[in-house]
């Protein structure tokens, strides 16, 4: 093996006056070699960042389906999707009356019931307290809907806010009825 | 080679800093501006990418916890879970199995090479020591890290190994039992190498800064092994060494990748892809190919004790390296005779490697012997009496001299 690490100077090559203002040689290798770094060092960190979002046996669980057979008016179900407690609930004709009553002025977050449960009969929620994640009690608090015992917070018979420090309505997911007696949830 | 720091702090932060903790400083002192020799050759290059191996090991090992269960009912699943379904999950873990192997390719060709310049003769006996305390971590790591799939060589490698402890007379059952925390290789074995596995390259991480600090006081070696007599003979670690490194380490890198994505289990053994039991072991059971020289030499000695001592031994006789060779040359370059030796030291350890992992048999074991009494003998006998007789060549003046074309009356290498 050769030594031959001649040092150099550190002066650059070739300063010629017709070269004058164009980048020479060794800025364009500065840039180019940098920009490959750049983009190599972006690559690996993707797999290293990406790799903490949900794995394939965890998306494998994102949708699911429930039998509602068993469920009368006036009862409800609550079910475990994506970790999170979902409530279903068969509505009675006074709590649907009572809903679709409310006018949209009196909302925080207004939202009409008919666009919360597309077959009224029918309400599905996330069981998650927009505030802080807590899990709401149902048929209870002044509306007679659901109301979380961690700070208070108060949602009527569509599970939509009306009083309390939660600044939005029980979430919907999405989901759709399979058949008469069976939703798919997610 | 400490001189004078030529850090000049860009702005008021910067100068505020300088005067409360001078951060920016030290790293400009040691990686910036700092005097290296001139005439460094690419096998200089591999602290830089032993550097690099070990934060590779460090990031994909800290995800590879995320994702990993310690337990005997579930770590096999869970490695399997990575594989599968975790993102980009077998990428990670293919580099970090195959980062242990790059790493000790990286560190053998390191080690050598110091062996090769006599990078461990005075003032360096603390750098080489501090080395050989980081390879005797690497090899526990290395080890304890091949049991966390929990494969049949796994169970079985930890069995064996743990085993060699109990050799030790008097208390030697009582200290298999105690690494174990049972009567076998079980669930409190595997619970606390994964423990100690996460540990010690933490504790590799702070040796590896005692180590370039043990460099940065007498500064580099370099090939010609004479030291540095004035700053004609260095250049600035900035641009020069850090481009070289770099250049080096991409080199690397290409190799590193061929294993990920081309041949990402050629290194290591089919029967660790078979679920750990306790109550088979595998035909025919061998360590990594890291290991083999060592795993050759236990079993050329036929007593338990005996191959125990002399394995252990081999690692530790570079501990006394520095005192062994009684050569006052540095550099291969100018010992004619030892260039010679060293050759048959480096085919003597791959030799052995080769005969660990052959079957314990017939000829085997005779060329075992022969290569684990060569190995010994060349630090024993080899070294001691090389630096007594052997006649060197002459040495240059300078670093300078040995590269001026006028001067350089030696012919090529």
């Amino acid at each position: 093996m050769s030594d031959t690490n001649t040092t150099g100077d550190g002066t650059t090559e070739t300063k010629t006056a017709s070269h004058e203002g164009e980048p020479n040689r060794r800025a364009f290798l500065h840039l180019t070699t940098g920009a490959f770094a750049a983009i190599g060092a972006a690559n690996i960190a993707w797999p290293l960042i990406d790799q903490m979002n949900p794995d394939a046996s965890m998306r494998a669980l994102a949708s699911i389906e429930v039998d509602l057979d068993a469920v009368e008016v006036g009862q409800s179900l609550t079910i475990t999707w994506r970790g999170k407690p979902v409530f279903i609930r068969r509505r009675t004709q006074e709590e649907i009356r009572d809903a679709e009553n409310v006018s949209l002025d009196a909302l925080p977050d207004p939202e009409a019931d008919n666009s919360r449960a597309e077959n009224p009969e029918w309400l599905v929620m996330v069981g998650v307290c927009t505030h802080l994640g807590c899990v709401p009690l149902g048929q209870a608090g002044e509306f007679n809907g659901w109301f979380c015992p961690c700070h208070g917070s108060h949602y009527d018979t569509s599970g939509r806010i009306r009083k309390g420090p939660a600044p939005k309505n029980l979430e919907i997911p999405p989901y759709q009825f399979v058949s008469d007696s069976r939703i798919k949830i997610g | 080679m400490s001189g004078e720091s030529t850090y000049q702090p860009s702005n008021g932060f910067t100068q505020w800093m300088d005067t409360r903790l001078p951060l920016l400083r030290l790293a400009h002192d040691s990686f910036v501006d700092y005097p290296t020799p001139k005439n460094l050759n690419y096998w200089w290059t591999f602290g830089g990418i032993l550097t690099f191996c070990l934060v590779t090991q460090i990031i994909t090992g800290i995800i590879l916890a995320m994702h990993y269960t310690p337990h005997v009912d579930h770590a096999f699943n869970s490695v399997e879970h990575i594989m599968r379904n975790v993102n980009h999950g077998w990428l990670i873990r293919y580099i970090h199995a195959n980062g242990a192997s790059m790493f000790f390719l990286a560190v053998y060709i390191h080690i050598f090479r110091g062996m090769y310049y006599g990078s461990y003769k005075a003032p360096r006996e603390v750098l080489w020591i501090l080395g050989v305390i980081i390879y005797l971590l690497m090899m526990a790591a290395a080890f304890m890290g091949y049991v966390l799939p929990w494969g049949q060589m796994s169970l079985w490698g930890a069995t064996v190994i743990t085993n060699l402890f109990g050799a030790i007379p008097l208390v030697g059952d009582s200290i298999a039992t105690w690494l174990w925390g049972g009567f076998s290789v079980d669930n409190p074995t595997l619970n606390r190498f994964f423990s100690l596995h996460y540990l010690i390259p933490f504790l590799i991480f702070g040796v590896v800064i005692l180590h370039i600090w043990a460099l940065h006081v007498p500064g580099n070696n370099n090939p010609v092994g004479i030291s540095v007599k004035s700053e004609q003979d260095t250049v600035p670690f900035h641009p020069y060494y850090t481009v070289k490194d770099g250049f080096a380490l991409v080199v690397f890198i290409i190799l590193f990748s061929y294993f990920v994505f081309f041949a990402p289990n050629v290194l290591g053994h089919a029967d660790n892809y078979i679920p750990a039991n306790p109550l088979v072991t595998p035909a025919h059971i061998v360590p990594e190919w890291y290991l083999l020289p060592f795993y050759a030499i236990l079993r050329a000695i036929p007593d338990k004790l005996g191959g125990v001592i002399a394995m252990v031994g081999a690692i530790f006789i570079l501990f006394v390296l520095p005192w062994l060779d009684t050569s006052k040359i540095r550099s291969a370059r100018y010992r004619p005779l030892f260039k010679q030796f060293f050759l048959i030291f480096v085919v003597n350890c791959l030799v052995l490697g080769y005969l660990g992992a052959m079957p314990a048999e017939g000829v085997y074991i005779t060329l075992s012997r022969i290569c684990t009494f060569y190995y010994f003998a060349h630090f024993l006998i080899i070294l001691p009496v090389l630096g007594l007789v052997e006649k060197p060549r002459e040495i240059p003046e300078s670093i300078s001299a040995s590269i001026l074309p006028e001067t350089a009356a030696s012919p090529a290498e």
